[in-house]
């Protein structure tokens, strides 16, 4: 369960994230939709930590992601943008690294790690050094080492970013099996469509605000929408400032 | 403690399959000091043995004027030839660089000398070349005696004994020992092995650092359930491995190569056994902790790997400023000394190859004072890594 409250974070004089306020809920998938540069990085990464709010407050299954980082941290699993691997440790090596760091116990990390790697179609290539992989195959891994201790709470920044189709509906799948599980994912896209296929909460972000917390139907209906991208646009342009 | 650990294991593992790391620290800094240092004192030594023993062709105008000279400068390794035409063409031959050093003797050298007039003799050389004005110089004082010789002739055959043109007898008492000349020599070795040091740890402490920005693996380690301060350490703790791994072989690779330098025939014996080796690697060993918290610091701060390597680079030549200046003064060990840094080891490395009794006092503070100014180094680095901006 993720809950943020009214955060603030300025960049020097860009004010990038001006009072969000949204939950993420057990046993559910939410959606944080917005265009480039809307604050939904910014958002995530006061999320997992790397960031610190300017003010308001985020918590993480009740622990605070500022004043106890170190607990919010062990029930979160991240995937940042563009997150990068060591190139010259295997797929399993990278894995193994994360988990050990995780804390897992020794006797199970061979194991858990099999395990993740059979659900992400890892396998294959799971012995090779990482410097030659595709994109794809990069975000598998990135995917498996964030997930590799079981976080209860999983927050993905523009995962399917410059995936194929193939290795998208993987991801979709995944994403569906940890709702299953009753994980709490909270995923970051500018992709309305897949937003809106996968989510049972999405959440606009504009300008660093929240425009609009719903359910895609919800949307549409308050945005007064049939089509999902006219309803994001309207969404949008309610925050925009005059 | 296990973080520290998971992270030093995997850094060193990561570097040591790359080949740029590997490199650096096991070849490019263990070898390139003894490699230019085998090259560089051997080709002096060559150069100045050769000198004295190698045959000097000497054209000579008018030896026909001289042949008592001509039989001396040739009892003297000094080869007698046959000069160019005339002095005009000498010179040109000398100008243009085709003879280093001629010698003219006029028509009448013998009258003169027969009158005991100063006799007059050429010798021609350009002073502005220093190839050849070596060989001007061992003709020159090759002549000199000569004339010498000639002149205690003289005395003895007035009667005078030549003891009157030596009022004064200097005899010089030389206290340095065969040991104490290799000092100063291989004083500049500390510097290699300081070199070599930091080198090893270099792109550890870029590739952990800046690197791992670069790469966008930073983010995704930091939102893990570890704190910044367990990570730092794991990464200072394996750039300090490769560091002390690249120190050891730079301190053996300086053994063996010794033994490839001519440098009794300087009337110098290093005194760098295997204890020396041995004891050199822990006087050394405070300032890897000291180079690898600096280096990371450094690197710490910049926006990129590239940016991250040129400042290392200026790094490694900083710590010759206190060995070069003192170096320079011709100071001598001193307790002040101890607490800097890279000087007080170069000291103590002096010391040690000089055979001179070190002073544990001395040791002491330099360990104690290097190793304070690591830790310090190191839990700046920890406090910067908790920084936002560290994320670039």
């Amino acid at each position: 369960m993720i809950i943020v409250d009214n955060i603030h974070k300025s960049f020097g004089k860009v004010h990038a994230v001006r009072g969000v306020s949204f939950s993420a809920p057990d046993g559910k998938i939410t959606g944080l939709l917005g265009p480039n540069g809307a604050g939904k990085s910014t958002t995530l990464r006061i999320l997992y930590t790397v960031l610190t709010p300017d003010s308001g407050s985020a918590s993480i299954d009740g622990a605070d992601v500022v004043a106890d980082s170190l607990k919010a941290r062990q029930s979160i699993g991240a995937l940042p943008h563009g997150a990068g691997l060591y190139p010259h440790l295997t797929a399993r090596e990278n894995i193994v690294y994360y988990a050990k760091l995780c804390g897992l116990e020794k006797d199970l990390i061979d194991a858990r790690v099999e395990d993740i790697m059979t659900l992400l179609e890892i396998s294959d290539f799971a012995d090779r050094q990482t410097k030659g992989f595709s994109h794809g195959q990069r975000t598998k891994v990135a995917l498996a080492r964030a997930l590799v201790h079981n976080p209860q709470n999983v927050i993905l920044d523009e995962p399917s970013n410059g995936l194929d189709v193939m290795a998208t509906r993987s991801l979709r799948k995944l994403i569906l099996k940890l709702k299953d599980d009753g994980r709490c994912v909270l995923f970051s896209s500018h992709v309305m469509q897949e937003v809106a296929a996968l989510c049972d909460d999405i959440v606009i972000i504009a300008n660093g605000k929240v425009a609009i917390d719903d359910s895609a139907d919800g949307i549409r209906q308050r945005t007064g929408c049939d089509g999902l991208e006219d309803a994001f646009v309207r969404a949008i342009e309610m925050v925009r400032p005059a | 403690m296990r973080t520290p650990i998971t992270v030093f294991i995997k850094e060193v593992i990561d570097n040591i399959r790359d080949r740029r790391t590997l490199a650096s620290a096991l070849i490019m800094g263990p070898l390139f000091g003894p490699i230019l240092f085998v090259f560089v004192i051997n080709l002096s030594i060559e150069r100045s043995l050769d000198d004295a023993e190698r045959i000097l062709e000497l054209p000579v105008i008018g030896e026909q004027h001289a042949p008592n000279l001509m039989r001396y400068l040739e009892s003297h390794n000094i080869d007698v030839v046959e000069g160019p035409k005339d002095r005009a063409a000498a010179m040109a031959a000398v100008t243009t660089g085709a003879q280093d050093v001629i010698v003219v003797v006029p028509e009448n050298f013998g009258e003169q000398l027969a009158d005991t007039i100063p006799a007059k003799i050429e010798l021609i050389s350009d002073q502005a070349n220093t190839q050849a004005e070596r060989d001007a110089r061992r003709v020159r004082t090759a002549l000199q005696s000569y004339s010498q010789e000639l002149a205690t002739i003289r005395l003895i055959a007035r009667g005078v004994s030549p003891l009157v043109l030596r009022p004064i007898n200097v005899d010089e008492v030389d206290v340095s020992t065969p040991s104490g000349r290799s000092a100063i020599l291989l004083g500049m070795m500390s510097y290699f092995f300081i070199f070599a040091l930091l080198m090893g740890g270099m792109y550890l402490a870029i590739d952990t650092t800046a690197g791992e920005r670069e790469r966008g693996s930073l983010e995704p380690i930091l939102s893990l359930p570890v704190t910044r301060d367990q990570l730092m350490l794991g990464k200072i703790a394996a750039t300090c491995l490769f560091m002390a791994v690249s120190l050891f072989l730079s301190l053996c690779s300086f053994f063996v190569a010794l033994k490839f330098m001519p440098l009794q025939k300087l009337g110098m014996t290093p005194n760098f056994g295997p204890d020396v080796v041995v004891a050199a690697f822990f006087v050394l060993a405070p300032f890897i902790l000291l180079g690898a918290s600096l280096m990371t610091l450094v690197a710490s701060f910049t926006k990129s790997y590239k940016e991250a390597q040129t400042w290392l680079s200026v790094l490694l030549v900083a710590p010759t400023l206190p060995i070069l200046v003192v170096s320079i003064l011709m100071l001598r060990p001193k307790l002040e000394f101890m607490f800097v840094p890279s000087l007080s080891q170069h000291l103590l490395l002096v010391d040690m190859i000089k055979n001179e009794p070190v002073n544990i006092l001395h040791v002491a503070i330099s360990v104690t004072s290097t190793l304070s100014i690591g830790a310090v180094l190191t839990w700046i680095c920890a406090r910067l890594y908790r920084r936002e901006g560290l994320l670039g």
